[in-house]
């Protein structure tokens, strides 16, 4: 299972590189979105997967039996998530107002700051 | 909990919630500017004086013990960064005041500053690595926002290329707080600081690198500054004034806690990186600046340049604690006067209506007390006894020559020459060529708030240059605090390690 996810966590990663390295600024967000939930599930599967083994800790216990799975990584990923929902509907925002501004889906017509 | 520590993230959050409810109302909105920035800098000082008395200051939110619950920790580097920002901050709100325009302030401009500042301030002061990385997106969203505000062609563009190299640093810091918390179990700095020690993987070394490049992009060091001269000189100047002191300390801060308290100077791979970022860094941004001709430009790729000595004292941590109190040093006079500096500009600005090079000139003659205000930051950025630099600079060279790293010596003194050169450039053709014919009239209105805020910034540069032997003390006592991190975890963890 790991291995798998692991697999999928590196193909979005790089998926989410190749459309950041395209001209199109529409194709640009849809990386940054790649990439945001490539660091989510990363968390995911890097704090350990542990299947059918909910963390709940039974009425006479002070510590749930056995082990369990971790939901401080889970947590994390649903702040990370929200955030990244914030940021990204900024970057939505940004991209069609810079398309209204610059009258095109082009990063290299948006140079006139670089030089 | 204790108060004072909280409170430098509290005022500004208030400020700037209630900046937002009286949003209609240019009166409160200024009021709460000038309220809630001139508490900042009084809880800041207040901060520091207590955090100067006691070491470390700790408080657990929620009271969750450490390491289960979230803590932030005052410790002197982080007291300093927070005065720091609370005086750029008091400084931007008063140039704001007599600066922003009544559309820019209905979109919003105020609250958007003080939840940047609440930003910065958490970021400070966390003692929780994923903590600090919602702080970086309170900061960074905030600072998105202040970026675009006005909406015009430059700005769209230079955001575009902000917002995507910050959301790929944060992704990239967020990939390694996951790794990271896979290894060792645990968020808390201290307690990780702790634990990793007891981790002999290779997976060390790939989370500090994913960390040295998610912390190199937000300080813009080599080879990833090329956003911040693509972007920094299209806002507001208020706002690039702002930006310019403090957004990219905060990743030269995040890379001070991280590489002294959590992975150490010693793996010789780190220093390796880190010796090369620094000189590299120091050289691409001061030779960018020579290419440049417009005056938010200069100063902006002078910021990446600057940032270089700071990750050299950091570089040199381990081998000199002169290097390290120099490199704090650094930052305590770079943010007073690279905000003035910018500030100096939209007062130029104001004044002729431009910031090409070409199309100024002749200011010597008309606001010969306006050039003095430039000369004076100016000079101390690039290093002339007796001000804040030329102190900030010796340190840290002082420490080079300590740990023999001559190659990094002799960059950076051949980089403060070249800063000189910047600045004579500035000077030559703003202040003293003849003015250009056509030049506009200039603009009516009063400008005292600016003039007053400029001051008040050359008087703090001045008083560091001529106090510096207090300031070194300080910066001092911080570099041994951040190079004995035992006593950082002790004071989290309540226990020795």
């Amino acid at each position: 299972m790991t291995s798998l996810m692991a697999l999928v966590v590196g193909v979005l990663y790089a998926a989410a590189i190749y459309m950041m390295l395209r001209r199109s600024i529409v194709k640009l967000v849809i990386g940054l979105v790649l990439l945001s939930n490539a660091a989510n599930l990363l968390i995911f599967t890097a704090a350990g997967l542990r299947r059918d083994a909910p963390p709940l800790v039974p009425d006479d216990a002070q510590m749930p039996a056995g082990l369990v799975a971790d939901p401080l990584a889970q947590a994390l990923i649903l702040t990370a998530i929200v955030i990244g929902f914030g940021v990204l509907a900024f970057a939505v925002v940004l991209i069609r107002r810079a398309y209204e501004v610059v009258e095109a889906d082009d990063m290299h017509q948006m140079r006139d700051t670089d030089t | 909990m204790n108060l004072l520590v909280i409170l430098p993230i509290l005022i500004p959050l208030a400020a700037g919630a209630l900046s937002l409810l009286g949003r209609h109302s240019q009166r409160v909105q200024a009021a709460l500017a000038v309220i809630g920035s001139v508490t900042l800098v009084a809880s800041a000082v207040a901060l520091l004086l207590a955090t100067w008395e006691q070491g470390h200051i700790v408080s657990e939110l929620g009271r969750w013990p450490a390491p289960f619950g979230i803590v932030l920790v005052s410790d002197l580097l982080a007291a300093i960064m927070v005065l720091l920002s609370a005086i750029t901050g008091a400084a931007t709100a008063f140039y704001s005041l007599g600066s922003i325009s009544i559309a820019h302030r209905k979109g919003g401009y105020f609250p958007l500053m003080h939840l940047l500042l609440a930003g910065v301030n958490g970021a400070f002061l966390t003692g929780d690595i994923f903590n600090l990385y919602v702080w970086f997106e309170v900061m960074l969203v905030a600072s998105f926002s202040l970026l675009i505000l006005g909406g015009e062609r430059a700005q769209m563009e230079g955001a575009i290329k902000y917002v995507t190299l910050n959301l790929v640093s944060s992704a990239l810091f967020l990939s390694a707080v996951g790794l990271l918390y896979g290894l060792v179990g645990t968020l808390n700095m201290a307690d990780i600081a702790v634990k990793l020690k007891e981790v002999d993987s290779g997976m060390t070394t790939v989370i500090a690198m994913l960390f040295m490049v998610a912390f190199g992009i937000k300080a813009a060091a080599f080879p990833f500054f090329f956003w911040l001269p693509a972007s920094y000189h299209t806002p507001q100047v208020a706002v690039s004034a702002l930006f310019a002191g403090l957004l990219t300390k905060v990743g030269v801060y995040a890379l001070f806690r991280v590489f002294t308290l959590i992975f150490g100077m010693d793996d010789p791979l780190i220093r390796q990186v880190l010796l090369w970022g620094a000189g590299l860094t120091m050289v691409t941004g001061v030779l960018g600046a020579a290419a440049q001709f417009e005056f938010r430009r200069i100063l902006s790729f002078h910021i990446v340049s600057q940032i270089g000595y700071m990750m050299m004292g950091l570089a040199l941590a381990s081998v000199s604690v002169l290097a390290l109190a120099g490199g704090i040093f650094y930052i305590i006079h770079h943010i007073i006067v690279k905000a003035n500096l910018f500030f100096v500009s939209g007062l130029v600005y104001r004044l002729r209506g431009s910031y090409e090079l070409k199309q100024l000139g002749g200011l010597y003659r008309d606001k010969p007390w306006l050039a003095l205000l430039f000369l004076i930051p100016a000079l101390s950025l690039a290093g002339m006894p007796p001000l804040s630099g030329f102190f900030g600079k010796f340190i840290v060279i002082r420490g080079g020559v300590e740990a023999g790293a001559w190659a990094l010596v002799a960059a950076a003194l051949v980089v403060g020459l070249l800063t000189l050169y910047s600045m004579t450039k500035i000077w030559a053709e703003v202040f003293w060529k003849a003015a250009p014919e056509n030049t506009p009239p200039a603009a009516s209105g009063s400008n005292t708030l600016l003039y007053a805020t400029v001051t008040g910034l050359a008087l703090i540069t001045v008083a560091i240059g001529l106090g510096a032997q207090p300031v070194l003390v300080l910066s001092q006592a911080a570099a041994e605090q951040l190079l004995d991190p035992s006593l950082y975890i002790t004071a989290v963890l309540g226990e020795a390690p």
